[in-house]
This record gives structure tokens, C-alpha cells and sequence, in this order.
């Protein structure tokens, strides 16, 4: 069975003349990385707050369609209720840290707090956390004395310990360095082995090429392309939608190296290297 | 021509660790991009260039002031700083407005300031939001309302600070245009900057700084041909140079068209 159903969804900002998205849908299977992309003002982010119910429970504004999740239909459900099931993280993770908590354990252990779940349930999934997100080794740590890596990666714990079904990241990346952003990939890389279903939006192309399973490509509110990422960065009018093709993909292209037996091109390192060897 | 001289410049907040130590450095015309992790001492360096923070040893000239004697509004007619956060910079209820303030606030008369604002806002592809509030914006709209701001100054030297975060391809695309005609204007070009991709395609001269030391200080092809400075940097070589060297090529190539061209001509393998 599909986790999550977008089907025909429609929805225009109170006050606003154009439609933000516009007859958007497909279908995710549990445990599936979604990468979601296009340039700003696309969609990418609404569509993100279709999940959790922000829209349109939180912003109001004209709807239609639906969007299912776990067999619940947003529109009849609650953002209290979708905010069970659907965790988000944000681009800043500055922004996301409580600062009332003095470790990156107890911070962890906040939103458990709130629940009121368990002790000893908090501290299994506080620990289950930590290890899953490779921050063990913080957990005494201020959460204000860590890099922006590690700090998004103690956002992404604290949502993970809620336990939700599926992880919303927007542009979980934007502000880290190259390292802090890998290790945030490598972390959400682990979460969808261990069978979550996460979406990502996010402008770095490269790391949605190496990482996600299917690509959604959104312009102007529509569903442009929705498959695997080779194909969606080996169409020819990319750029016409307002993005690039990894420069991996670039390279192939100009000197028309495709994939072996297939009609599209090479979109991460190895396999750039593997095809441009072989290439006449 | 030297423009800016960075002398055994060492800096701590708390006056025990230190964030920068002894950077001796000279910056010309070069655009020039600043690498390095999260904490490397990056943002530190770019604030005291601007006499935000003063030295706690050393010497920074900038001409012929010396940063420590000047203050910071004599400063500001010479260094442009962009900071990464755009809400740390934006408060005026128009984006007009938000642009022309720096500019007033250098003496320009309200024409002049004006005329200034509009140039810049055309420059960074917002000229039809001058009437908007800066707040209604998105973040790489604010971005780039913060990038005019200190373009309308018309400082000598400007120093962006992490330019293209949250940019898509158009976004990036206007800044890089934007930053090839303040060079083609001969001013000093500097960005604090995350994205090996643009460092590669747009500046000459790279800095590397790590755990608040300047580790190395070159053309931006030869640091990148650097694979143990990177390393050590914790940094990546651009995705072009990273296929080229995979390909077995013995140059560092920075750019698609570059890597393209040596495929074609089999190259140095």
C-alpha cells in the first residue's frame, strides 16, 4: 500500500491571484527518499506544508484534491493529529533548538517530555536517536556548542525520537559546509534503510542525484517529472524549469555518454567516471 | 596594486581561545573567495577587515588607514559587508527604502541615493519590488535586497558572505553576473563561501582557513589541485575537478566546458 497519496491537489494562499500548486499528484511508498525540486516559488515548500496540515488548516486559503497519509486524509484530520505522523525539519536549525535544555540529550528528550511518555520508553528512544542521527558521542554537549551539521542533526533527532512515519527535511542542507551537509545526507540515507519514508527539498542537486530514490520536479505549482533521478536530470529542458542537471550529468551530456543499454545519462561521480571511460 | 594588508592579525572573543591566529596576507584586485569549515574563523576575519571587531594583535590597512585608528562609518565608505543573514541587515518598510539607507547614510543626496538603489535592485533581478516590505519577501529575495543595499554604497571592496544560499539556478546565475561586472568596475570582490562549484567558476584567488588558521592562499585552480590542503580542510574539490581527477586527467579542471575539452582532445591522462 502506498504511505502517502497526492492526488489532484490544488491550493492558492488567502489574498494570493495564482495557485501555489496546481493538479499535483503521485504516490509514495513506505520507506522511499523523495527528493523535491525546482526553483524557489515552485511549490517545494508548500507542498511540505501539505503534509503536516499547515495547508490549509494553518494558512486557510482555497483547496481542493487530497492529500492522504497513512490512510488519513489531511483536509478531515488536524495539524495536531498530521504533526503525529509527519515530522518536519527546517532550513536553520538554529531556529529549532528549544534553548531551554542545557544537553543535547535532554533536548532530545523535550518533545518525549511534552507527551508525557515513559521514562523508561524516553530513554530508549532518546538513545535510539542519538545513535540513528551519529550523535552519541554530543550527548552531554550544550546544544549552542555545536557545528551547524551536528546541530541540524540534533533537529532531525529530536523529530525522529516523536517517532513519526514520515520525515519532512526542507532545505535541511542550505546553511551547513560541505561536510556538515554530507553527514546530514549519510544520517537521512540511514533513517530510509531503517525503513522511514523521507522527503527532501533541497537545491543541491548533486546530493539529491546520489541519495534519493525518485525525484519530484515541480515549476509553477505543477508536477513537471516524478522517476528515478537519471531520467529526471537527463531531460532536455531542465534548465526551461529552472534548474540544472548535476555536473556530473552535464559532462555525459555535452559529449553524449549515456548510461549503458539506456537512454539516459550518468548523474552521480562513479557512474559519470564509469560511462566517460567507456564513452568512444 | 595592494588594497588590503593583513598583518599577524590574531583575534579572540573570549581572550582565551583564539578564533584567528596570525594571518599575514596581502589582497589585491583578485576576486577572491574565503573556504573552510563551519568555525574556521571565516566570518571573524571578513568583520574585522570591516572594523566591526578590532584586532586583538596585528594589523590590518586597508590603503593606507589602518582599521584600528579608522572608525567604523570612515570604513564603510571603503568595505561593503553582506552578512549571511539578511534579517540581521533588513529593517526599512520598503525594499526602496532598505536599499537607499546605506547610501544616505554616506552623505549621497536622496537623488543620487535613489538613482543608486534602482541601479542595484535592476542588478540583482528585483527592480519590480521596490514598493514591496522587505519582510513579505523570500529568503533568497531578502538575499539579494541586502546584496543591493551594499552594492548602492558603492564601496571600493565588497565582502558577501555566503551569497548563494537558498538561490535556485536563476538566483545564482544573477549573482555570479552581478559579481563579474563589480570586477569589470575594478573593485575587490570577496565571498565567504560554501559552494566549491561557484568558488570554482567565478574567483581567481582562494583563501583556505582552518581552526582559525589561513592554511593556504592561491589561485583558486592550484588550491583545488590540493587534495591533502582540502582534506585536511575538511573541504571537497568542485564536482568538475573531482570527475577529472577520477577521469585520470593530471590538470584540475574547474569548470564543465574545461573538462568537456579535455575529454575531446584526450588530454594529459
Amino acid at each position: 500500500m502506498k504511505q502517502i497519496i497526492v492526488d489532484g491537489l490544488k491550493y492558492r494562499y488567502p489574498g494570493a491571484e495564482t495557485l501555489a500548486l496546481h493538479d499535483v499528484s503521485f504516490e509514495i511508498s513506505k520507506g522511499e527518499l523523495i527528493g523535491v525540486i525546482g526553483r524557489n516559488l515552485s511549490g517545494k515548500s508548500t507542498l511540505c506544508q501539505s503534509f503536516v496540515g499547515l495547508v490549509p488548516h494553518f494558512y486557510r486559503g482555497a483547496y481542493g484534491g487530497k492529500v492522504i497519509i497513512d490512510g488519513i486524509e489531511v483536509k478531515k484530520s488536524t495539524i495536531r493529529e498530521m504533526s503525529r505522523i509527519v515530522g518536519m525539519v527546517f532550513q536553520n536549525p538554529f531556529t529549532q533548538i528549544s534553548g531551554s535544555k542545557e544537553t543535547v540529550y535532554e533536548e532530545v528528550a523535550f518533545g518525549l517530555e511534552n507527551i508525557g511518555v515513559r521514562r523508561s520508553e524516553m530513554i530508549e528512544r532518546v538513545e535510539q536517536a542519538l545513535e540513528m542521527m551519529d550523535m552519541e558521542r554530543y550527548k552531554d554537549r550544550s546544544p549552542f556548542d555545536l557545528s551547524g551539521g551536528q546541530m541540524q542533526r540534533l533537529a532531525i533527532a529530536s523529530m525522529i525520537a516523536m517517532k513519526p512515519q514520515v520525515i519532512v527535511l526542507d532545505e535541511p542542507t542550505s546553511q551547513l559546509d560541505p561536510q556538515g551537509a554530507e553527514d546530514v545526507f549519510q544520517a537521512v540515507e540511514r533513517l530510509s534503510h531503517e525503513g522511514w519514508t523521507v522527503i527532501v527539498v533541497e537545491h543541491k542537486l548533486e546530493k539529491i542525484a546520489q541519495y534519493a530514490d525518485k525525484v519530484l520536479l515541480l515549476d509553477g505549482g505543477r508536477r513537471v517529472d516524478f522517476e528515478i533521478p537519471s531520467k529526471v536530470f537527463s531531460r532536455g529542458d531542465l534548465e526551461k524549469h529552472g534548474v540544472t542537471a548535476p555536473v556530473y550529468t552535464r559532462v555525459c551530456r555535452a559529449l553524449d555518454c549515456r548510461m549503458k543499454d539506456s537512454d539516459v545519462y550518468p548523474v552521480t561521480l562513479d557512474a559519470a567516471c564509469e560511462v566517460l571511460k567507456k564513452c568512444p | 596594486m595592494s588594497l588590503i594588508q593583513v598583518k599577524n592579525l590574531s583575534f579572540s572573543y573570549d581572550k582565551k581561545r583564539p578564533v584567528l591566529a596570525d594571518i599575514t596576507l596581502d589582497l589585491d584586485g583578485r576576486s577572491t573567495a574565503i573556504v573552510g569549515q563551519n568555525g574556521a574563523g571565516k566570518t571573524t576575519f571578513v568583520k574585522l577587515l570591516k572594523g566591526l571587531l578590532k584586532p586583538d594583535f596585528g594589523e590590518i590597512h586597508i590603503g593606507k588607514t589602518s582599521v584600528k585608528e579608522a572608525t567604523v562609518a570612515s570604513l564603510a565608505r571603503k568595505v561593503g559587508l553582506v552578512f549571511q543573514n539578511p534579517d540581521e541587515q533588513i529593517f526599512k518598510g520598503t525594499v526602496r527604502d532598505e536599499v537607499m539607507f546605506g547610501a544616505l547614510n554616506l552623505g549621497q543626496d536622496k537623488e543620487t541615493a535613489e538613482t543608486r538603489a534602482r541601479e542595484a535592485l535592476e542588478r540583482v533581478g528585483l527592480g519590480h519590488l521596490s514598493e514591496t516590505n522587505p519582510q513579505d519577501l523570500s529568503l533568497s529575495e531578502k538575499k539579494r535586497v541586502s546584496i543591493a543595499s551594499v552594492v548602492a554604497m558603492d564601496p571600493e571592496i565588497i565582502i558577501f558572505d555566503e551569497p548563494t544560499i537558498a538561490q535556485d539556478h536563476a538566483g545564482k546565475e544573477q549573482i555570479k553576473h552581478l559579481i563579474r561586472g563589480l570586477q569589470e568596475q575594478n573593485k575587490l570582490v570577496m565571498t565567504i563561501i560554501h559552494d566549491m562549484d561557484f568558488v570554482a567558476e567565478c574567483f581567481e584567488r582562494t583563501l583556505v582557513f582552518n581552526e582559525g588558521k589561513l592554511l593556504m592562499d592561491g589561485l583558486t585552480r592550484d588550491v583545488f589541485s590540493r587534495q591533502d590542503v582540502l582534506h585536511q580542510a575538511h573541504l571537497e574539490p568542485p564536482s568538475v575537478t573531482q570527475l577529472g581527477k577520477k577521469l585520470g586527467f593530471a590538470e584540475t579542471f574547474l569548470t564543465v566546458k574545461e573538462l568537456v575539452s579535455g575529454l575531446r582532445n584526450g588530454g594529459n591522462r
